[in-house]
């Protein structure tokens, strides 16, 4: 599904990752696990296309993506702050995807209240999304990400910034719903009992 | 309480409300409304106004988002100095840009709608730079990225993301933008001609060449109601869409290669359409038609181009009454608005009614200011127009909003504890007053005092009305030497727009250096 080989990737001329190598199988959720400033979320961002590697390549179902502008890679991904787009309400931000694949309006509809529905937002479509609380606001970043049917899901710190009991309840629920879906999924995570929860393996990056 | 009020109230009501208040009434009673709104020559050249506006608003916005874009998201050497750079055509006086232009452009260009609209452009790049680009520089590169994530094109991500969190900072920039062109004095006054002429400028020839002072004041009223509702309705809809973004934005460097390259070349080039009007100015003051020469520097003092033939303007004279009128200015400039901003924190409503009364002149044209004066003042016993003081009360007008802005934040910003802590050690009302507020908003009006000095070197609106002949200031002298016929003349008028753009720029980089001193 995902091959990455000899990663090597530079941040304001400094070393962040080096000839790193990983596999993802088809419908595995894994975690990667490190310190800070190791490279996890500089790791997500080159598999998303949002910087480039210095050396190294990305597989995806056999094609290589690591030069693939990121809009073209069909690989979604969840930002530590969610990054909702304060201009659009929860249904616009959850249909930005189908949206730009085009899809039918009808279909977007149906797309985004399944999606809501799945993260436990039925609803919650007309609502602001500078009103939504810090676990609603990330369930929303999930349902869209989500719906726009990524091959590969990456989530950044899904669930920093919540409270405990909270953090607890959606990293079930995130759980239950990656392997609903059957999404390939890779999670940075700094808490190792976070990512038992959620992820099917777990790799941990080290200095 | 009352003394401190009392003197700004004065300059405001006398010099600010009241013209206001008799051009309103003059306007009602002239009479002639219709005739002066109906005539072809104001339908012709308010037509022109309305429509070079848009199209300089138009063109600054998409010359200026490239530049605003690359100042705003790239980091590179030299981009302080550019983002300053960009700047200094906006500071500069509207004349010193109208020389320049007449100095960059073929002689041919002069009376054309395009040369108004690129100097127009040019003056305002500054605006959507530094407007969009406040708005760009808050919007976190991650959003961007989860837009991309999501399966949007870059030209998706500009529709859909970026063009409507930008949409109301580019609203605010257009419509300053097209409240400038629109108002524009200076530049069409060197650039443009008979046909391509704003109301602002027909407002002062009416008055000035006409003496057509009813019809003046009609076509400025009309004007200030159009513009202010403009103004209005842009500032509401500004207030209604504004959104709060979390995330690193800070600018990055472009990615190596041609991004990079790129990035650099529109910030070389940036560099060079803003520099190079200036440099013109400058090397136009040294050329006539036989070449290179220093006669517009040195032959000042003469007054003549050949025996017995003056130019009839004197620039040392021009330089004399420049720098007595911005010293007298600024000087009532920051004393009044020093005691309006301790008013304004000591009063409550009467302190907003003040504070709204010493942004008024900004609002409103310097034409108008100075229309406003000279109607109101050419009755006895208050028949001042031809008084010298005039001028610099007009300059200090416009100055007092720089003195004021800066002041206020200042004062407020102490502790009222402070005063507090002053009395309970056995300093009276007024020592602890004098010590704990004066002593402090003082050292801070340095960036105050020399934009409303530069502001009042600059000034060419009200000083055409007000101004009294044998008295003209450096703007003034300029225009003056610019229209005459001739190499001497005009080659002078640039040399003194080239001495006059070095005192603004000085003045204005003190004031810039003192601001970032304190904030650091």
């Amino acid at each position: 599904m995902l091959d990455i080989a000899d990663l090597s990737v530079s941040r304001d001329e400094q070393l962040v990752i080096d000839g790193l190598d990983l596999h993802v199988a088809e419908g595995e959720v894994v975690a990667v696990l490190g310190p800070s400033g190791v490279g996890k979320s500089t790791l997500l961002r080159v598999i998303a296309g949002i910087l480039e590697p210095d050396r190294g390549t990305i597989h995806l179902d056999g094609t290589d993506i690591t030069r693939m502008p990121a809009h073209r890679r069909g690989v979604g991904m969840v930002f530590q702050d969610d990054q909702l787009f304060p201009h659009l309400d929860v249904a616009a931000n959850v249909g930005f995807g189908p949206r730009m694949q085009r899809r039918a309006s009808s279909e977007i509809t149906a797309l985004v209240d399944t999606a809501l529905d799945d993260v436990g937002l039925a609803g919650f479509g007309r609502r602001r999304v500078d009103t939504l609380s810090g676990g609603e606001a990330r369930r929303v970043a999930l349902a869209r990400s989500l719906v726009a049917a990524p091959r590969v899901l990456l989530l950044d710190e899904p669930l920093t910034g919540l409270d405990r009991a909270l953090r607890d309840r959606l990293a079930t629920d995130l759980a239950a719903l990656l392997r609903a879906r059957g999404t390939t999924a890779i999670l940075v995570t700094h808490d190792a009992a976070e990512a038992e929860v959620i992820a099917d393996r777990s790799v941990t990056l080290g200095r | 309480m009352v003394a401190l009020a009392t003197p700004p109230t004065v300059v405001i009501v006398g010099f600010v409300v009241v013209p206001a208040l008799v051009i309103a009434v003059r306007t009602v009673g002239a009479g002639a409304i219709g005739e002066a709104l109906g005539s072809r020559r104001v339908l012709s050249i308010a037509w022109f106004t309305v429509w070079q506006a848009v199209l300089t608003t138009v063109v600054t916005l998409a010359v200026g988002m490239v530049p605003a874009y690359v100042l705003a998201r790239r980091r590179f050497r030299g981009r302080t100095l550019i983002r300053t750079l960009v700047v200094v055509p906006f500071m500069l006086p509207t004349v010193v840009t109208g020389a320049a232009f007449l100095a960059l452009l073929p002689d041919s260009a002069r009376g054309t709608w395009w040369a108004v609209i690129v100097a127009h452009s040019y003056v305002n790049l500054a605006v959507v730079v530094r407007v969009v680009g406040s708005a760009w520089e808050t919007l976190p590169h991650d959003l961007t990225a989860s837009a991309r994530t999501l399966g949007a094109s870059p030209w998706n991500v500009a529709r859909h993301v970026v063009a409507p969190l930008l949409a109301p900072a580019t609203v605010a920039a257009g419509a300053i933008v097209f409240l400038f062109a629109a108002t524009s004095f200076g530049i069409v006054q060197l650039l443009g001609d008979g046909s391509t002429t704003t109301i602002e400028a027909e407002v002062a020839r009416r008055a000035l060449r006409y003496g057509d002072v009813g019809g003046a004041v009609v076509l400025s009223v009309a004007q200030l109601l159009v513009l202010g509702s403009v103004a209005v309705a842009t500032s509401r809809r500004q207030r209604r869409s504004a959104h709060t973004l979390r995330g690193d934005a800070r600018p990055r460097p472009a990615r190596r290669g041609i991004p990079r390259v790129r990035a650099l070349s529109i910030a070389a080039v940036t560099a060079i359409l803003v520099a190079g009007p200036l440099v013109m100015l400058c090397a136009a003051s040294f050329r006539n038609a036989g070449g290179w020469t220093s006669r517009a520097w040195t032959s000042w003092g003469s007054g003549s181009i050949r025996p017995g033939i003056s130019l009839g303007v004197d620039p040392w004279s021009a330089i004399r009454a420049s720098v007595v009128t911005a010293v007298v200015a600024t000087s009532i400039a920051t004393v009044v608005g020093v005691l309006a901003a301790l008013a304004v924190t000591e009063m409550r409503r009467g302190g907003q009614w003040l504070d709204t009364g010493i942004m008024l002149p900004l609002g409103i044209s310097g034409v108008t200011v100075g229309l406003g004066m000279l109607v109101t003042f050419a009755v006895p016993p208050f028949d001042w127009r031809g008084q010298w003081w005039l001028v610099p009360v007009g300059h200090a007008l416009i100055g007092l909003p720089f003195v004021v802005r800066v002041a206020l934040p200042r004062i407020r910003s102490i502790q009222p504890d402070q005063r507090s802590a002053a009395l309970l050690l056995g300093a009276s009302p007024t020592r602890a007053w004098w010590e704990t507020t004066v002593r402090r908003v003082t050292p801070a009006l340095g960036p105050a005092v020399a934009l409303a000095a530069a502001a009042s070197l600059g000034e060419f609106g009200a000083t055409t009305l007000l101004s009294r002949s044998g008295s003209d200031t450096l703007p003034l002298a300029i225009a003056g030497l610019l229209s005459r016929p001739g190499d001497l003349p005009r080659s002078q008028g640039f040399a003194l727009a080239a001495v006059l753009m070095g005192v603004t720029a000085v003045l204005v980089s003190l004031a810039e250096g003192r601001a970032d001193a304190r904030h650091r």
